[in-house]
């Protein structure tokens, strides 16, 4: 190795591990914040408590929104699913022109602002006379979730060997049977990835779902944007905590199931 | 015959969420452009000239570009190292750099800009660091600066940076670099005419991705540089959500559509050409 290919290996491995500190930084923060004992965001906090999980515990619009958020997400993603599969489906195995810009146009939520889509919709819903709350927000977050399926599903998929399909049946399996015990498996860890950060979006979104919330019914960012504005203690980050220990949960759940490095091909 | 009798029947199955995505993203939209060209039952341009006159205007469209420009140049630069490393690192250095990409892309945002609310003031981490490292006399605030939001927003959008860079960079064959190496070529000259050419793809694919969504934040900047720094999404979201001025609202958010859509289609044919490329 010459002297300049030295000193730019170790430029690349400063920078990647500044880069690992830097991404981890902000986790690390909220976690020691909520268990510190200063109503001050002190570090390091004078003395470690469990005050700001207590104070979590009695809080009613917080479990509130944690109910709706869960709920809206797991739903949304529920339908994204199975819409999503069966027009990843259709989009493939059907042949005909445009195809392409049906895809890009069933992924483009992702790639456009998400307050931009709020707002549409809003006048959309509004002109279309709906106004409750749970359906407006049911109905947007399917929007949110459903691009994540189209993605990662159409992209599994035109990966996948379909005559295996014709092989099961010549075997003797019924079609819904092949496709149970051929084409399922074979999506199982698109169905995952793509779930879980379908999910995780629907849980995660601020820019749409403001549009749709009222002084009742809000999802769990939004509740915590107020608190971070009207009244910032480190109780916003014992729920954070919570969300961050959520996400590891579901990532060592999507670890075991599909492997990390599979999940990193966006 | 008609047309849609030649269609495979298995087609179908992608009409319900066509259909769906139609009636409840597409047409709106369509409707959203459409009543940003209506003024007083006419077709005008009226909103968008009034706006485009007006001073206060280009602030807000020279905040959201600077700061998104600042924010990608800032992922580009730590997030490449980052993608190079990624790609060679085995076994636990691997695992370490994929965890800290891929747990805070899982977190919400709400909670890591929170987090930076705090890390960024007088008595934050980085105040602190830096003091300790005695580049800074006295502690101070990075909190409501567009430093701060910069920094802030970077950690926020670097995974999406890092994962299309990588994806890119694990697929290049080594062998092509020892070739130009074998061949005669200096380390630099290999870098960019060899590494980096490959890697281009990837490169615009991040920055497009990182360019779009730093201009279209809304969460981040609303909690770290607040009401006096205006950006086109924070100007959206404030005429509809308090200052109940639609029409501004409608306007500044096709401005921001088309800037979005502009940064898509212009990397998705920067990445056609350089794919064709290689």
């Amino acid at each position: 190795m010459t002297l300049t290919e030295r000193i730019a290996s170790v430029l690349v491995w400063v920078i990647a591990a500044f880069t690992v500190i830097f991404l981890l930084t902000p986790l690390v923060v909220t976690v020691a914040v909520s268990f510190g004992s200063s109503a001050v965001f002190t570090l390091p906090a004078p003395a470690w408590s469990l005050r700001w999980y207590e104070a979590m515990g009695r809080s009613r619009d917080l479990w509130g929104a944690v109910a709706t958020s869960l709920q809206l997400a797991a739903l949304s993603t529920l339908i994204a699913l199975v819409l999503g599969t069966l027009a990843a489906i259709g989009l493939l195995r059907g042949r005909f022109p445009g195809r392409e810009s049906v895809v890009t146009f069933l992924v483009s939520p992702l790639m456009l602002p998400g307050l931009v889509l709020g707002i549409a919709m809003l006048e959309g819903f509004r002109a279309a006379g709906l106004r409750a709350v749970w359906p407006s927000l049911l109905f947007a977050h399917v929007v949110i979730t459903l691009p994540y399926v189209v993605r990662t599903v159409y992209g599994a998929l035109s990966l996948f060997d379909f005559t295996l399909i014709d092989a099961a049946r010549t075997l003797g399996l019924s079609y819904p049977k092949a496709i149970a015990k051929v084409l399922v498996p074979g999506l199982a860890p698109a169905f995952v990835t793509s779930g879980m950060f379908a999910f995780l979006a629907s849980m995660d979104n601020y820019p749409i779902s403001i549009f749709f919330t009222n002084a009742w019914t809000k999802t769990l960012p939004i509740q915590m944007l107020q608190y971070v504005e009207e009244s910032p203690d480190p109780m916003i980050a014992a729920i954070s905590t919570l969300l961050i220990l959520l996400a590891m949960l579901v990532l060592v759940a999507g670890d075991r199931l599909v492997g990390l490095r599979r999940m990193a091909d966006l | 015959m008609t047309r849609l009798g030649k269609l495979d029947p298995v087609t179908l199955l992608a009409l319900p969420a066509v259909a769906y995505l139609g009636l409840v993203y597409g047409l709106p939209l369509v409707g959203l452009l459409a009543r940003s060209l209506m003024v007083e039952g006419t077709v005008s341009l009226t909103s968008y000239t009034r706006f485009l006159s007006d001073p206060f205007s280009w602030t807000v469209i020279g905040n959201t570009l600077r700061v998104a420009a600042g924010v990608t140049l800032l992922c580009l630069f730590i997030g490449y190292p980052t993608a190079l490393a990624l790609a060679r690192a085995k076994g636990a250095a691997q695992a370490l750099i994929l965890v800290a990409i891929i747990l805070p892309l899982s977190v919400g945002v709400v909670v890591k800009a929170f987090a930076w609310q705090i890390v960024l003031r007088r008595d934050g981490v980085i105040s602190q660091l830096l003091v300790g490292l005695g580049l800074w006399d006295a502690p101070q605030r990075l909190l409501f600066t567009e430093t701060g939001l910069v920094v802030g927003a970077a950690n926020v959008f670097v995974p999406f940076m890092i994962l299309p860079i990588y994806s890119v960079l694990k697929l290049v064959d080594p062998r092509l670099i020892e070739a130009a190496a074998t061949l005669g070529a200096s380390p630099l000259y290999r870098f960019f005419h060899v590494a980096l050419p490959l890697s281009l793809p990837g490169i615009v694919t991040g920055i497009a991705f990182v360019f779009s969504m730093a201009t279209s934040m809304y969460v981040v900047p609303s909690l770290l540089i607040g009401d006096r720094f205006q950006t086109l999404a924070t100007l959206t979201g404030r005429s509809f959500l308090f200052m109940r001025n639609e029409q501004l609202g409608s306007t500044t958010a096709v401005v921001l559509l088309i800037l979005s859509v502009a940064v898509v289609v212009a990397s998705a044919a920067l990445s056609r050409r350089f794919g064709g490329a290689s």
